[in-house]
Formats: C-alpha cells, sequence, structure tokens
C-alpha cells in the first residue's frame, strides 16, 4: 500500500517530448547560464551565512571579537523575551501557513466542481500581486478595535462610542500577525496549487474516483490530494519559512514587546550597542534553525498523515455528497479573499481622508491633500521602485530562459536538488544572510549601488520567475521547434523566431509575477541599499511606525498599484500582440 | 562544480578579510568655516534622520531646497525608524574599514546615540564653533545645548530644537488633567485603559520613564553621573518599578502591549482609543491639528514641577563624504530663517535654540509672527525644564524594562 501510494504522490511527468536535440556543442551560449545562474545565487547566500555564522560564535574581529566560543550564544539565551520572541514566530508562523493551507485543501475539496473555482484563478494572480506590506497596513486598518470594521456597527449595533480596548492587532501572540500571513499566502498557495492539478491529470482522476461512487469532497481528498501534494510541498515549505522569518508584516502587525524572533534579530543588528551584533547573529542562526525545524516536522507530520491515511485511503468509505465541504470551502475562502480585499479599499479610503475618526464609518473630511502634498517625494520613489523592479526582472527573465533553453537543447531536466536550490532563498531566512552580504558588500564598495540591490532582489525574483515560466516552456509542443528546423532555423533563431514569441503570454506573466516580487521586497532593499535607497515599501514600512495614516495609506495604495499594472500589462500585451492569431489567443 | 568551489573560496576569503586589522581613523583637520563653503557646492548631503513623522519630513524636504538655492547642496534624507540605524551603519563602515567616502553625511542625533558615537570616535570635528549661526545660539539660558544628557558636546553636535516633555488630551472628553507623576496613577486607576506610553526604546517611551524616576526618586541627583553599581542602579530605581507595577495594569490594553511610536499614539488619541497621550514637542498638539491629525479640542498640559526637556542635535560622522557640505546644512538649520520655521506650528512646531536677544529686529520679527494658537501653552506656563539623566541610566532602564515588561 505505502508504494501506492508512493505512485500515487509521484508527480505525472508529461510525456518526454522531443528525443534530446543534440547540437553542436560550439557557440552554444545557454551552455554556461544553468552554472551562471547558481552561482549568482549560491554565492551571496553562502557567503552572507558565514558572514553571520562566524560572529554567531564570536569571531568578529573588527569588533573586537577573536575567540571562538559559546559566548554570543549564551548572551542570546539571557535576552529578556527570547523565549516569547520564538513562540510568537511559532504561533504566526506556523499558524498563518498551516490556516492558508487548510484554506487551499478545503476549498479544492469542496469546491472543484463549482464555478467559483474556475472564475477565482482569474482574480488570484492580481492578490498575489499585492506586496505584504501593503495587506499587513490594511489588514491594521481593518480589524483594529477602532478600525473600518468596527466603525461599521458602530456604535448603533455593539453600543461602542469608545474602541473597546481589545488587542486586535499587535497582540502578545501573534494571533493578528498569523491571520495577515494567511489572508497573503493563501492565493500563492492556490495558484501553486492550480498549477498542480494541471500536471496530475486531476480531472481523470476524479472522474475514476465518482464512477466509484466516492463523494465530491472524498474523492479530491482521497484520489487528488496525495498527487499534488509533492509538486506543493515546496512552495508550501517556502511559505512556512517566510511566514516564520517575515519583518515586514510582522512590524506592522505583530507584538512589540517582545516582537517575533526575526525583527528582534533585526533590532539588535541595529542597536548601537555593539556587543549586540553577536547577539544577533546568534539569534539569525536561532531562526535558521526555528525554520529548518519546522520544515523537519512538517515532513515528519507528512509522514505520519501518509500513514494514518493509508487506512482512511484503503477503507473505501465514499463520504456524502459534499454539500458541506463545499459551503466549508466556499466560506473560508472567500472570507479570507475578501478580507484581502477589504484591506485594499481600506488604504484607497484613508489616502483620499482629511479627517476620520472612530465611529464614523466614512471620512467626515475628504481630501486629495495627502496625493497633492507628496507628489514630489512620491514620483522619486515610485520610479526608483518601478527601475529596480523592471532590471531584477529582465535578468531574471534573461537567465531563466537561458536554464530552460540549456534544458532543452542538452535535452536533461535538472533533478530534485536543483528544484532545492532554486528554492533556497525562499527557504533560508533573509535575516540569516542578509547581514554577511551587506558586510561583504561594504567589503567590496557595492552598498548602495544599483548592482547590490539588483542583485539581492534578484535571489527572491528569480525563483519565482522560474516557478512561472518552466511549466508553460517545457509544456511548448515540440513539434513547433521541430518543424523550424526542417526549415533550416538554427537553435537561435528557433528561440527567437518561434519560442518566445509564442511564448510570450506566460513569459508576460513571470515577468509580472517578478515585478511584483521586487517590488514587495522589504529586508533586502534596507540591506542592499545601505539604507540609503528609498523603495514604496521601505517608505511603507517606515510610515507604519506610526507616522500619518494618511501618507502610510498613499504608499501603500501605490505599492499595490505599481504590480496591478504589470499584470494588467501582461494581460494586455500578448492579447494585442496575439490579435491576429486566433490559435494564440485565450479561449473566450 | 569546481567553478562555483572556487567562488566560494573568494567569498569565504572576503569574510574572513572582514577580521582583518582595522585601518585606524584619520584625524583629519576640521575645515574652517570658509574652506566648507567653498567645498560645499555640487556635494549631496545624505541626512539620516528618524522620519516617523510626515512634518519633520517635509521640513526637511524643505531645507533641501533653500540649501540648494543658497550654496547649491543636494540633501538626500535617508529615513530612519530608529536613529541607532544610523550609529550601526556607521559602526558596520568603521568595522569594514571604510575611514571614508561613507555612506552617512548627517544624522540627527541626542542622547545615548550621540555618547556612543562620540565614545568610539564616530564623530567628526569639532566643527560646531566654525559655524557662524552657532553664536546665535541661547548657550546660557540653554544649557542642554552644549550637554547632552549630561555628556558634554565638545563641539561635536549642533544644536538643532528644544523638546520637553507635555501631554495632549481632547478636552470635548477629558475634564480632569493631572498634575504629577503619582496623580497620574490614580488617573489612570479612574479611567482605565485610556493612556498608555510607546515602548521602549522608542525616545518618548523612554523619556516617560525618566520622568517618573525623576519625580519619584529619592536620589534624583545621583542620575547626573553615570550609573555606579547594580546595587545602586536597583535601589535609585525601585520607586520607578512599583510605579510601573501599579500603573500598568490601568493603562491601554491592560498594559501588555504598547504602542510602537510616540506619533503612533497620537494616532491613537485621534481614533478615540487613548484620552491622554505623551508628546515631546510643545507645539506638537496644535500643528497635529493643523494638519487635520487631532480634533480641534485638542490640549495640553504639562506637570506641576516640571517635565523633561532637552536639545536634538545634527552632527557628522567622521568618514563622511560630504563633510563641507554637512556643515554647511547644519549652520544653515541653526539660521533664524529655519529655526522660525520649524517653530511654527504650522510646519512642525519644535522650539527653537536661539536666543531672542541675540538677534536683529527683523530676525525677531520672523518668530514674533508665529501663531502659536490655542492648543499650544505660552513658554511661561509650560513648567519647569527637568535635566536628562545621564545616558547609562536610559540604557539600563531600557533594559531592565525589557527584561521585566518586555517577555
Amino acid at each position: 500500500m505505502g508504494a501506492t501510494l508512493r505512485r500515487l504522490s509521484e508527480p505525472a511527468r508529461p510525456a518526454a517530448g522531443a528525443p534530446a536535440l543534440r547540437l553542436p556543442g560550439t557557440g552554444d551560449w545557454t551552455r554556461p547560464v544553468p552554472a551562471l545562474t547558481l552561482t549568482l545565487f549560491l554565492l551571496p547566500i553562502g557567503a552572507g551565512l558565514l558572514g553571520t555564522l562566524l560572529p554567531a560564535f564570536g569571531w568578529l574581529p573588527a569588533l573586537g571579537g577573536r575567540a571562538l566560543g559559546l559566548g554570543p550564544w549564551r548572551a542570546l539565551f539571557a535576552e529578556p523575551g527570547l523565549g516569547r520572541a520564538v513562540l510568537v514566530s511559532l504561533v504566526s508562523g506556523v499558524g498563518g501557513s498551516v490556516a492558508a493551507l487548510a484554506v487551499v485543501v478545503l476549498f479544492c475539496a469542496g469546491c472543484h466542481r463549482s464555478r467559483l473555482f474556475r472564475r477565482l484563478r482569474v482574480v488570484l494572480a492580481p492578490l498575489l500581486a499585492v506586496p505584504h506590506a501593503a495587506v499587513a497596513i490594511g489588514l491594521a486598518f481593518l480589524i483594529a478595535p477602532s478600525g473600518l470594521l468596527a466603525r461599521l456597527v458602530s456604535p448603533w449595533a455593539t453600543g461602542w462610542t469608545l474602541p473597546p480596548d481589545v488587542a486586535m492587532v499587535n497582540d502578545p501572540w501573534g494571533l493578528a500577525l498569523g491571520l495577515g500571513l494567511a489572508v497573503k499566502e493563501l492565493p500563492f498557495l492556490l495558484l501553486m496549487t492550480f498549477g498542480a492539478l494541471g500536471q496530475v491529470q486531476a480531472a481523470q482522476r476524479l472522474r475514476t474516483a465518482r464512477a466509484l461512487g466516492y463523494g465530491p469532497a472524498t474523492a479530491w481528498l482521497k484520489t487528488v490530494l496525495p498527487a499534488v501534494w509533492p509538486l506543493v510541498r515546496l512552495p508550501f515549505y517556502a511559505v512556512l519559512a517566510y511566514s516564520l522569518s517575515v519583518v515586514d508584516m510582522a512590524i506592522i502587525l505583530g507584538p512589540s514587546t517582545p516582537p517575533s524572533l526575526a525583527v528582534l534579530v533585526v533590532r539588535w543588528f541595529y542597536d548601537p550597542d555593539l556587543s549586540l551584533r553577536f547577539v544577533a547573529a546568534a539569534g539569525a542562526l536561532l531562526q535558521l534553525a526555528l525554520v529548518a525545524g519546522a520544515i523537519g516536522l512538517a515532513a515528519l507530520a507528512e509522514r505520519l498523515a501518509a500513514r494514518l491515511g493509508r487506512r482512511w485511503l484503503a477503507g473505501g468509505g465514499r463520504g456524502g455528497g459534499g454539500r458541506a465541504a463545499d459551503l466549508a470551502g466556499r466560506t473560508a475562502a472567500l472570507g479570507a479573499l475578501g478580507l484581502g480585499l477589504a484591506s485594499l479599499l481600506g488604504i484607497a479610503l484613508w489616502s483620499v481622508a482629511w479627517r476620520w475618526r472612530y465611529p464614523e464609518a466614512l471620512p467626515s473630511v475628504w481630501s486629495a491633500q495627502t496625493w497633492l502634498r507628496h507628489l514630489d517625494a512620491l514620483l522619486p520613489t515610485t520610479a526608483v521602485t518601478f527601475g529596480l523592479g523592471l532590471a531584477a526582472t529582465l535578468v531574471a527573465l534573461a537567465l531563466v530562459v537561458g536554464c530552460l533553453e540549456r534544458e532543452q537543447r542538452g535535452g536533461r531536466r535538472p533533478g530534485r536538488g536543483a528544484l532545492w536550490l532554486l528554492y533556497l532563498p525562499l527557504l533560508v531566512p533573509q535575516v540569516a544572510f542578509l547581514f554577511g552580504v551587506q558586510v561583504l558588500a561594504v567589503r567590496l564598495g557595492l552598498d548602495g549601488g544599483w548592482l547590490a540591490l539588483v542583485w539581492s532582489h534578484l535571489l527572491f525574483v528569480l525563483p519565482y520567475v522560474f516557478l512561472a515560466l518552466a511549466e508553460p516552456y517545457r509544456a511548448l509542443d515540440p513539434r513547433f521547434g521541430r518543424a523550424a528546423r526542417c526549415l533550416g532555423a538554427g537553435p537561435d533563431r528557433m528561440l527567437w523566431r518561434i519560442r518566445l514569441p509564442m511564448l510570450l503570454r506566460p513569459l508576460a506573466f513571470a515577468a509580472a509575477v517578478g515585478f511584483a516580487v521586487s517590488v514587495g521586497q522589504y529586508l533586502p532593499t534596507l540591506f542592499a541599499g545601505g539604507g540609503r535607497v528609498a523603495t514604496l515599501t521601505t517608505e511603507a514600512v517606515a510610515l507604519s511606525a506610526g507616522g500619518d495614516r494618511r501618507v502610510l495609506a498613499v504608499y501603500a495604495f501605490l505599492q499595490t498599484l505599481l504590480p496591478l499594472l504589470a499584470f494588467l500589462a501582461a494581460l494586455a500585451l500578448p492579447a494585442w500582440r496575439h490579435r491576429r492569431r486566433r490559435g494564440l489567443r485565450l479561449p473566450s | 562544480m569546481i567553478e562555483t568551489l572556487r567562488w566560494f573560496a573568494v567569498a569565504f576569503g572576503l569574510v574572513l578579510a572582514l577580521g582583518g586589522p582595522v585601518a585606524p581613523a584619520r584625524a583629519a583637520e576640521p575645515l574652517t568655516w570658509d574652506q566648507a563653503l567653498q567645498q560645499a557646492r555640487g556635494e549631496t548631503v545624505y541626512w539620516n534622520a528618524w522620519a516617523g513623522d510626515e512634518r519633520i519630513n517635509a521640513y526637511i524636504a524643505w531645507v533641501g531646497e533653500r540649501v540648494k538655492a543658497l550654496y547649491g547642496i543636494t540633501v538626500e534624507q535617508v529615513k530612519l525608524t530608529d536613529t541607532a540605524e544610523a550609529v550601526s551603519r556607521v559602526l558596520a563602515e568603521k568595522a569594514a574599514g571604510k575611514t571614508e567616502d561613507g555612506s552617512v553625511d548627517l544624522v540627527w542625533i541626542n542622547g545615548e546615540n550621540f555618547a556612543t558615537m562620540k565614545e568610539n570616535g564616530l564623530l567628526y570635528g569639532p566643527f560646531v564653533r566654525e559655524l557662524p549661526n552657532f553664536a546665535l545660539v541661547d548657550t546660557r539660558d540653554k544649557p542642554t545645548t552644549l550637554v547632552d544628557f549630561t555628556v558634554p558636546t565638545e563641539g561635536l553636535e549642533a544644536p538643532w530644537g528644544m523638546a520637553k516633555i507635555n501631554f495632549i488630551y481632547d478636552s470635548a472628553r477629558v475634564h480632569d488633567t493631572p498634575g504629577s507623576i503619582p496623580a497620574f496613577a490614580d488617573w489612570a486607576e479612574a479611567h482605565p485603559g485610556r493612556f498608555t506610553y510607546p515602548a521602549p526604546p522608542d525616545f518618548i517611551g523612554s523619556t516617560f520613564l525618566k520622568q517618573v524616576l525623576i519625580e519619584l526618586t529619592a536620589d534624583a541627583d545621583q542620575l547626573q553621573k553615570p550609573v555606579a553599581s547594580d546595587s545602586q542602579f536597583a535601589r535609585v530605581t525601585a520607586p520607578l518599578w512599583a510605579y510601573l507595577d501599579r500603573l500598568h495594569p490601568s493603562l491601554w490594553r491592560g498594559g501588555r502591549v504598547f504602542p510602537a511610536s510616540g506619533p503612533a499614539e497620537l494616532q491613537l488619541l485621534d481614533d478615540g482609543e487613548l484620552d491622554v497621550a505623551i508628546s515631546f514637542y510643545p507645539s506638537e498638539a496644535q500643528s497635529l491639528i493643523d494638519n487635520g491629525r487631532l480634533p480641534k479640542t485638542a490640549r495640553v498640559f504639562v506637570l506641576d514641577d516640571g517635565t523633561i526637556g532637552n536639545t536634538h542635535f545634527v552632527a557628522i560622522p567622521f568618514n563622511a563624504r560630504a563633510k563641507a557640505a554637512a556643515m554647511v546644512v547644519a549652520d544653515f538649520l541653526m539660521s533664524p530663517e529655519a529655526q522660525a520655521r520649524k517653530q511654527d506650528p504650522q510646519y512642525w512646531g519644535d522650539d527653537t535654540v536661539l536666543a531672542m536677544d541675540r538677534l536683529t529686529p527683523q530676525q525677531r520679527a520672523l518668530f514674533t509672527a508665529i501663531k502659536s494658537g490655542p492648543a499650544s501653552l505660552p513658554p511661561d506656563r509650560l513648567g519647569p525644564v527637568l535635566l536628562e539623566p545621564h545616558p547609562t541610566w536610559m540604557t539600563r532602564i531600557e533594559a531592565e524594562w525589557a527584561r521585566r515588561y518586555g517577555g
């Protein structure tokens, strides 16, 4: 039975396309691209980790640390609030990502037959584009005791003439942070799951199971989930790692005394008391261990679930009509997505409010002043954000296309190990290596420069671009290429004239994803930019510490708008280019 | 693969190299005013400044426009959430051996951050006496312009503004305000959940703790010297912790959650979550009313026996790239034009460091023309100024606060 399950859970490989098209080796520019990409990736992470590892054991001669020892660790464990900070990280990080996963499973199992299921695909991508900080800011506006939700029902329904004294945001356990993470990560997990469903012939599995009398939800859980999980596992680990070590959202939604571990580590790095640098390094490694431990536990839980699930699978229970599952899935998914959308609405309202006191449901005085007053500051910041995103996305796109093209020409697909490497920047907590990277960049004179900035963004943009582009690239019918070869086109001509134009839609989509990821980056911008480079995200997070809420809303709004425009462009460009090519248009 | 390994070897070497000996900072002769003026044109000053308040950011942007017009200097504000970030950056640069062309040219600073930079030799100067406008500063009646949290400035930082603790409340809702720290605890018990302070190490939160300490301890004079011993610290601060233990249960969120900063607390006041909030700028309430961020009924009170007041400064790191332009900007900040605009609640509402009797009648007119508004207390009703304790007290208090209430 174990073997059956394993076979079920193997991802179905698309039928191997063309037999390896061996090309004359000379002059093939794609050959060094995979190695180059990996170097660009591994170098900063490896060097950064080392730059964190050494001080964690007392080695940082510039600050007088010349003896290896456990001193930093003793100091770390003596820090007040450390235990609580770890707990906050666990509650919010594990809670948030498991909640997001649960909603995904519930929704897919319960609602896979509904129209909503198909429609949701369309709205997911733009939701994915909303930066983490913007979601957090909007959610804080929404759920605070004096926030939008309370204002809508007060005082007429609740009797609250003054906002209730309840910690809805910045609560000591990080529950609000967990909620924010769940809301933000849900679209990503859903999108990855939708992508995976296509690869495992979910429809056939369901048809077979349904023919055998299984209820719809049970059929999905028993036949599709085990097959889809291996493809969703890594994205889930990335979500888990990210949630455990997030900084920007934790600053906005999380508690402050103490904050989550990642925020504490960043605080120590920036403390004028230099001896705390060692504590910070040890804390960053603890953060790494926390993530590794959580992923290990997740793997263990998976084994356990598989073992327990076997009996359930083999038991043959057919399950009911799935009405309850449908309702639950619908409620959970729409609830979470609704919270996300309402957050954005709150941001939009605050950006044009002048006076808006509790308990008014809408602003009492409206004004465009906030926008007009800050226009001078907004334009250059937006330009920097845009330029940085564009540069990182273009470089990532070039590298990814190079890697995928290499794969086609070499006729070999990278193994599972390569996928893990690709995910590395998403799995290793940012605080664990960015500090080392910063010291290195200062040493090389790169800090604050565009090279360091684009490079640091690339680390996080590239994996997402790869994820978005790999499947469509591999799935392109190889016969187009063969036809071109028969007509005498060389491999490069085939790439430029056939493959890339045909793949314009996924290319544009991948670019939009990459751009959105870049716009949302907080810590990498902060570290690599030497604090000098302001993007919409760094400005928004800085303002969230209590600046003018209306200005904060303006920044958060723009921060959301930029990636949304990228997604619109990603839809419009192929549609326009392909307006005369029916075969390439989206089926309407 | 070999390639990759070689890359790693290079990276490893680089990281180890960071541990190499650090070149000692060159003690360059400070620039004279004339030299500074000559070299400043065309330079860009990266001014690292706490950016939690949009009004202050707008003021800094105005400074940028003015020095561009007057001296051809470009000012870029590097927005910080905590000034310690800038201190840390300069330290990191020193650690990496970057003794010139540093990334910080000017930093808004005082208190323990100044003490740290001074102690570690991270500051350029003395340069302040070279600045012509320094002669206008009221060093006699405002002694904190020369002594920052008991640490002598020794010309390493130029005074910029005067801060003083005051409390903002909404007079439409609150009719009784406490006049002392003990009375505050009674008031909070009578109005549970309606007062709080920003979590230390936010400077306003820390200052509130020092205010409590000064008012309650029997040994206030010992605060003017560094902390001598653990037992002394425990003895002197015991009344503070007893007070907080009593106060916290009646604070906002039962004292389990604290706002992140002063402006965040003022936002809570406007949201109706608080009745009383702490401010560090006597004209801040009026300024926030004018900006639509507090109700028109907001008013200010101070404590009968005085509240803590201090001076905030700007300083230049030892490795700043644009030292000349940074000096010129520091001088412009002390000019009557810049100081008067800063004191105007319409823009910021931060009191001037200048002595009115050292100004020309025209310069004085800039200050008398300022409309202070109904929510500002006139200087004679702001009460006595209490002196800041030595920075070591603040550092220890923050650590002890984190130990007691931060876990």
